[in-house]
């Protein structure tokens, strides 16, 4: 049984049909990508896993129905959405984000070792703790949305989007984080419009289209693919 | 100078008892951006419950201090206070939390209708006097006098306030209160149950109006079941003042909203050359409110509030 696995998800929003029947599933320690144009459904797609949109079809998880089940329940259980837009809380301090992140544990002096294990991956986000994170930049604030979703000690990591609007020195940084989180065991769902990153850094991968998935295999075949080639790759 | 400093320290007990009425307005409006006009009756219902407690404790335990009998109304209004916040938000605004913003409004202004008529059919439409319990000493600082009822009442209000600021700033509830009315989304994501947040919040703005309404009663002496109104109105104004969703400028703006209304009283018969009488102070209060917000129409403490939107 798969960690996550998704049936025939659909989703329905604002009149539109974002995301019509899609089918995946991600084993624990793997890391999967979910990639796609501008608008192709992959983020109300995370939405819809995590209770953030209604949706329909069968969403699983630990073997578990998520179905119903709130947004704070479905975070209870291991799931941490890394949001689009990087979401994180700008009028409160980074210590404090990371605060939010571990909210759900009881473990002190665990989530006390965690700050210093995050403060050490990101030394940026020590020397600016006190700092309203409002006032970081962009790559420094996609930094702290890892952090504080790592903080909870999650067990499937979504990440929507971590290379959207950073500098090109930033995204080496941020993907290498996420290798290296990935390296420790985590289990990821990478959604990335950057094909070409996405597809480097993943064992597998699935290509969305107009809210349905269109193609889904190794993400070296999935590269080697002309039709991704052409779609996604610019070439 | 003596009526200056006679009418300040008026200004600020009458400010710490609309600040804390303000609280609850900003508390609600910067978690989920609806303006609760049934606030202002939550306070109305403190005031009368706890005097229909007095009133009952004076009957049966007629031997009983008056300091006991008055905080035994508190204390069972209070929680009365708490319990009608939790029931307004869980059923006038929770099922219309994703409605059009109209909705939730006029639901607010027609439950705030609802609850007056309420203590009418239950208490009448007569002035109902605060008994004559709490201790009549007074201090006299530079020539002005103060009570020791306008002493507590600052006293109290400023301990709450402490307290309130203190919970929203260091505790894991206050960080999640925060976290909510930054994006709920996103709060939900962490975890946080964004329904129990949200409700929490009425309850503590409630218990701070409940405590506000006794001691508007207790300091002139009545209550009446439409008081809520107009101290609702100018708490509210008084948040709007300080930048409505940010909380020290709820404490700002009801402290000021006190001390110009008291110096209105005090000055505005020499000011308009005795045209205009102290009875004006609210109109006063309120000339100047608008003339503050015409220049920061987001409040002194406040963000701009389109960019929020």
């Amino acid at each position: 049984m798969s960690l996550l696995q998704v049936e025939g998800l659909h989703i329905h929003y604002g009149g539109i049909q974002a995301v019509r029947g899609i089918d995946l599933k991600i084993d624990e320690g793997e890391l999967v990508c979910l990639i796609g144009a501008n608008g192709a459904g992959k983020s109300s797609a995370l939405k819809g896993i995590v209770g953030l949109l209604p949706h329909g079809g069968q969403v699983h998880y630990a073997g578990a129905s998520l179905k119903g089940r709130p947004t704070h329940a479905i975070a209870a259980a291991g799931l941490a959405l890394v949001p689009e837009g990087r979401g994180i809380f700008a009028r409160l301090t980074v210590a404090e984000n990371l605060a939010m992140g571990a909210y759900l544990r009881r473990d002190a002096d665990a989530v006390r070792a965690d700050y210093e294990r995050i403060y050490q991956t990101f030394p940026r986000l020590a020397e600016r703790r006190g700092q309203l994170a409002g006032l970081l930049s962009g790559g420094e604030q996609q930094m702290l949305a890892i952090g504080r979703a790592l903080m909870g000690r999650p067990r499937l990591l979504l990440l929507d989007e971590p290379s959207m609007g950073l500098a090109p020195l930033m995204v080496r940084n941020i993907y290498e984080t996420i290798q290296a989180v990935a390296r420790e065991g985590m289990t990821i769902l990478l959604v990335e419009q950057n094909a070409h990153l996405a597809l480097q850094v993943s064992s597998r991968g699935y290509v969305m289209e107009s809210g349905a998935i269109t193609l889904a295999g190794p993400s070296a075949e999935l590269a080697a693919d002309p039709q991704v080639r052409a779609a996604y790759l610019g070439e | 100078m003596d009526i200056f400093i006679q009418q300040l320290i008026n200004g600020l007990v009458l400010g710490s008892i609309y600040a804390l009425v303000a609280l609850g307005y900003t508390m609600v409006y910067g978690i989920l951006e609806l303006i609760n006009f049934a606030h202002g009756e939550v306070t109305m219902m403190g005031a009368m419950v706890a005097l229909a407690v007095i009133g009952a404790l004076m009957g049966v335990a007629p031997d009983l201090p008056g300091v006991v009998v008055v905080l035994g109304g508190v204390l069972i209004a209070v929680p009365v206070c708490m319990l009608l916040g939790f029931g307004i938000e869980r059923l006038a605004y929770r099922p219309l939390r994703n409605a059009p913003r109209l909705a939730p409004l006029i639901t607010a202004i027609g439950l705030s209708i609802v609850l007056q008529n309420v203590a009418m059919l239950i208490w009448g439409r007569q002035y109902i006097a605060f008994p004559p319990l709490l201790p009549k000493g007074q201090f006299e600082i530079l020539g002005a006098h103060i009570s020791v009822l306008q002493l507590f009442i600052v006293a109290l209000s400023v301990t709450v306030m402490l307290g309130l600021w203190f919970t929203v700033q260091k505790t894991r509830l206050g960080r999640a209160m925060r976290a909510t009315a930054q994006s709920r989304e996103v709060a939900a994501l962490m975890g946080v149950n964004v329904n129990s947040v949200i409700a929490a919040t009425f309850i503590i703005g409630s218990a701070l109006a409940a405590l506000a309404g006794v001691m508007v009663s207790a300091y002139y002496g009545l209550a009446h079941y439409y008081m809520g109104f107009l101290l609702g109105l100018k708490a509210f104004s008084a948040a709007v003042l300080g930048g409505i969703g940010n909380i020290a400028g709820a404490m700002l703006g009801g402290l000021l909203l006190g001390v110009i209304e008291a110096l209105g009283a005090g000055y505005i018969g020499d000011l308009s050359g005795g045209f205009l009488g102290s009875h004006y102070q609210d109109v006063f209060a309120f000339f100047i409110l608008s003339l503050v917000l015409v220049f920061r129409p987001s409040g002194l403490l406040g963000e701009r509030v389109a960019s929020r939107a």
